[in-house]
């Protein structure tokens, strides 16, 4: 089964990032193919680098970067979402004159377009979120 | 062609239930996830939007809540994220109440 | 090529309270480019999106209702209010913008676009789809 996730709420403030991260990990572990992570809304904010959740918590941005780096995720940040809510890459930071960026690894921003594409090429899509 | 739909508030501070459980239809299944799990709970006003739909709660949510399965209503399936996959996959597509 | 699919963006949620009927707005109209068999359904607290006379100058928020008139340029003809969700909530279609599309093939004759259907009409809708959204 082919599937593409999207993932409405930021880390921490809601249980969806998690409950998205572990039925994520739970599809990969089956066998199934996760064609993309599409985060929306202040689901973008899965994407900074710069939490610092305290030691004894889990480390919801660093988690989905394992998870992507271990099995090659194809996580997409919303442009849109991204630049009204600051979640930055060199791109982005060129383009609207920003001094600094602060997407975590494994994270890119794109286009709304990615999520649709992701809704049309897989076999489903399943949303988390508030 | 069956939907999965997924509830993740509780019935107790929202309508999504009230609305999943009146809109189910045929061979729909409900997964009730996050603060969802607490509408399945035996005794409570929400357990009787339940009664005749297929009932499945996502154990770990329960754990994590300290709600046994002992008080749980009758005919609920407790299932973990393997099993959340596999419904994903048993039906043709998945509406999510948030 | 892809067979085409049926995408169905379900709006349950409020305008202004909350974020989530803009950006699920601008899903859709990016996601019109993608040639989809494309239907909206507004239902619970969704249907407060569609009143017309929408003011926001006094909360300094941009007023987006506009652009639910301009979804039949987008070729999005398919709205779905669910006449329960209404009537709870004391409103009538009457409140609501009068949403229309162009028929190219009965020489560009206006048509309407919101479709009242009951809860169990909805459903029937629902079930016919391949992927829904939600905001």
């Amino acid at each position: 089964m082919k599937l593409t996730i999207q993932v409405n709420e930021g880390p921490y403030q809601h249980q969806s990032a998690d409950s998205a991260y572990f039925f994520t990990k739970a599809a990969l572990e089956k066998g199934h193919e996760i064609f993309r992570v599409f985060f929306y809304h202040d689901g973008v904010n899965n994407g900074t680098r710069l939490t610092t959740p305290p030691q004894d918590d889990r480390n919801i941005v660093n988690r989905w970067s394992e998870l992507a780096k271990e099995y090659k995720l194809d996580m997409v940040v919303c442009v849109a979402a991204a630049q009204r809510r600051g979640i930055v890459d060199d791109g982005e930071a060129q383009r609207n004159g920003k001094d600094a960026t602060n997407i975590a690894d494994g994270f890119r921003i794109s286009g709304l377009g990615q999520l649709v594409e992701g809704a049309i090429q897989s076999d489903r899509l399943v949303v988390f979120g508030d | 062609m069956a939907m999965l739909h997924l509830v993740n508030k509780s019935p107790y501070d929202a309508c999504s239930l009230d609305t999943a459980s009146s809109i189910m239809q045929g061979d729909d299944s409900l997964l009730l996830i996050e603060d969802g799990v607490y509408a399945a709970v035996k005794g409570g006003k929400a357990a009787a939007r339940l009664e005749g739909l297929k009932i499945s709660v996502l154990g770990p949510d329960l754990a994590a809540r300290g709600i046994g399965k002992d008080k749980l209503i009758d005919g609920v399936t407790v299932v973990d994220y393997a099993g959340f996959v596999d419904m994903v996959e048993a039906n043709d597509k998945v509406q999510s109440w948030l | 090529m892809s067979e085409i699919k049926k995408f169905m963006y379900v709006n349950r949620k409020a305008p202004y309270g909350t974020i989530y009927a803009w950006e699920a707005l601008e899903v859709v109209l990016i996601g019109a480019a993608f040639e989809q068999d494309v239907s909206l359904a507004f239902m619970d607290d969704g249907v407060y999106q569609l009143i017309k006379g929408q003011d926001t100058t006094g909360i300094g928020m941009k007023n987006f209702s506009p652009t639910y008139s301009a979804l039949g340029d987008y070729e999005i003809t398919k709205i779905y209010v669910e006449k329960e969700s209404l009537e709870e909530r004391g409103l009538t279609l009457d409140d609501l913008q009068h949403l229309v599309w162009e028929d190219e093939d009965e020489d560009w004759a206006e048509k309407d676009s919101i479709r009242l259907v009951s809860r169990s009409e909805l459903a029937d809708v629902l079930a016919t789809q391949d992927v829904l959204f939600n905001f």
